[in-house]
């Protein structure tokens, strides 16, 4: 497929010059990039970079300053209710509900998408099998692991089938083993179509991502496949290229 | 020298043996780091050498103090950071860093070089609540705070959770600074990259210690071969290696696998009849080794 044949709207993401400014301070600067549906994609930077806001523009939670912002081809300034209902979105503090049940969760979260109850009760199930939460969904989730609860917050975000999942610092905190299950969760939504985008303090991680944006200060400094921009910038590691970019 | 050394420490919470019979010492101005998978007793066992929960069995002595008898002395000796930040969030950044200096009778005048490169990032936003602050920001207080009395040891509980890369390396150079001030330090962590950074490591699973060894001795101690391998097509590579090299133990790294067997370069090169494929081998990782660990 050739890329630069695209229209903006087969993007999951096609965003160009944009431009996000709190007061005089500018949190996003002339942002130019491009998620392609079904990929994988990193956005890496040091707190204060920008990426939050860049995800709240994504998301439709933010209005842009200016440029232009589409996502699944839906404009951000005018169908920003419909962006919303076609994203999932993971935060790092997982919005589940401590005191209600697994599927007391997903029947919360597919009631607020408006899902009828046949259809929840069809996605409970896919849950069920292919999360490995069969024999679980009665467990309050107060009561589960941390690694269980990122699991099922990843379940809550896709009840609704999205076309894209935003995942904010999803395995923060867990051990290695953990985390890989997360990850294989992940890439299977990814084959199945599903545009994850992703933001990392670990760059271990980064690396099973299909593509990484580092921002800097508001700004992109780099955007490509993991193991090329290691080629380039002439590293071994993500940690190293991310350290050379934004601590120089 | 010992800094600590604990003595066969169990402890139980209900039926649950979150620590089992676990005994070690850490010598004098090391950096000790505590590993293993998420429920293993890591915080647990920081607890109990904090003195804020008692073991069920065996004791353990802090430079010499009893753990048990002594509580208060060690107290007076040892700073903590807790997994979840230990600040008043209604408390600005200066007034936290004064209680926790009080409480302790320090004089933060007196001890202001130990914690002056890390304060003084967060020294411009002295007037702001601690609520109010990045992780990174939290971290750099909750660090200052436990160590504006200076401590002789200084427990560390996952301190780098959700704290950006930028961060956690000037952290990490922050903790070979005050190594080489005296103080020694005991820091769990899910990251293999900083267990790396430790002298030695415990690795903790299901409340037993397994290992306790220098991050080179762990990977010298890799009991198989391992490979890096790279296929455009990994998932069909996965199932395909489990069913032609029936030892295979195989591991997901980025865009490519590590995969773990006895078969030599050869054998593999024999046995792996696929185009396109990159086969390479290689050391292994810490987190191979910590993956080898947890999952046998």
């Amino acid at each position: 497929m050739d890329i630069t044949k695209l229209k903006q709207d087969q993007f999951a993401i096609y965003a160009r010059n944009l431009v996000k400014k709190f007061g005089h301070f500018i949190a996003d600067d002339n942002l130019n990039f491009e998620v392609h549906q079904g990929e994988i994609f990193g956005l890496l930077g040091a707190n204060g970079a920008g990426k939050t806001t860049a995800i709240k523009m994504m998301t439709g939670l933010l209005k842009p300053t200016s440029g232009i912002l589409k996502v699944n081809g839906y404009d951000i300034y005018s169908e920003s209710e419909k962006i919303r209902k076609s994203i999932g979105y993971m935060s790092q503090k997982f919005s589940l509900y401590e005191e209600l049940t697994i599927y007391e969760n997903i029947r919360f979260f597919g009631g607020i998408y408006g899902m009828s109850l046949k259809n929840i009760k069809a996605r409970a199930e896919w849950a069920e099998n292919n999360f490995a939460l069969y024999g679980f969904m009665d467990k309050r989730v107060s009561d589960i692991p941390l690694g269980w609860k990122q699991k099922v917050a990843f379940v809550v975000a896709s009840i609704h089938s999205p076309t894209i999942i935003f995942l904010d610092e999803p395995t923060g905190g867990v051990d290695p083993n953990v985390r890989r299950n997360f990850w294989d969760y992940i890439y299977k939504s990814s084959i199945n179509g599903t545009t994850i985008i992703v933001t990392t303090h670990y760059m271990d991680e980064a690396e099973y991502c299909q593509r990484i944006c580092i921002m800097d200060q508001g700004k992109i400094k780099t955007i490509g496949k993991p193991s090329e921009l290691k080629n380039d910038f002439n590293v071994n590691t993500i940690n190293e290229l991310f350290l050379k970019i934004v601590r120089n | 020298m010992e800094a600590i050394r604990v003595n066969n420490i169990s402890k139980k919470y209900g039926d649950i043996l979150a620590l089992s019979d676990v005994s070690f010492s850490i010598s004098r101005n090391e950096i000790f780091g505590i590993i293993g998978p998420d429920g293993a007793g890591k915080t647990t066992l920081i607890r109990i050498l904090t003195s804020l929960i008692l073991p069920d069995e065996g004791n353990a002595y802090l430079l010499s103090l009893n753990l048990i008898k002594d509580y208060k002395q060690i107290r007076k000796i040892i700073g903590y950071m807790p997994q979840r930040f230990s600040l008043y969030m209604d408390l600005s950044v200066e007034e936290n860093l004064q209680f926790y200096a009080e409480i302790y009778n320090a004089s933060i005048k007196d001890n202001y070089y130990l914690i002056e490169p890390i304060y003084k990032q967060i020294e411009p936003f002295k007037k702001r609540k601690a609520g109010q602050l990045s992780g990174g920001m939290k971290q750099k207080l909750a660090l200052s705070c436990a160590l504006i009395h200076k401590p002789k040891l200084l427990f560390l509980d996952e301190p780098t959770t959700g704290v950006d890369a930028v961060s956690r390396v000037e952290f990490w150079e922050m903790l070979k600074n005050y190594q080489n001030e005296g103080i020694t330090i005991l820091v769990s962590t899910p990251y293999m990259d900083e267990a790396l950074q430790c002298d030695r490591l415990a690795f903790i699973k299901e409340g037993k210690l397994l290992i306790v060894a220098s991050p080179n001795e762990i990977l010298r101690n890799y009991p198989l071969n391992i490979y890096e391998i790279r296929h455009e097509n990994l998932l069909l590579i996965i199932n395909y290696l489990e069913t032609v090299i029936p030892d295979a133990k195989i591991n997901r790294f980025g865009q490519s696998i590590h995969c773990s067997t006895r078969f030599s370069f050869d054998d593999i090169k024999q046995v792996v009849k696929i185009d396109n494929i990159d086969i390479k081998q290689i050391e292994p990782t810490i987190e191979d080794c910590f993956l080898w660990i947890s999952q046998n």
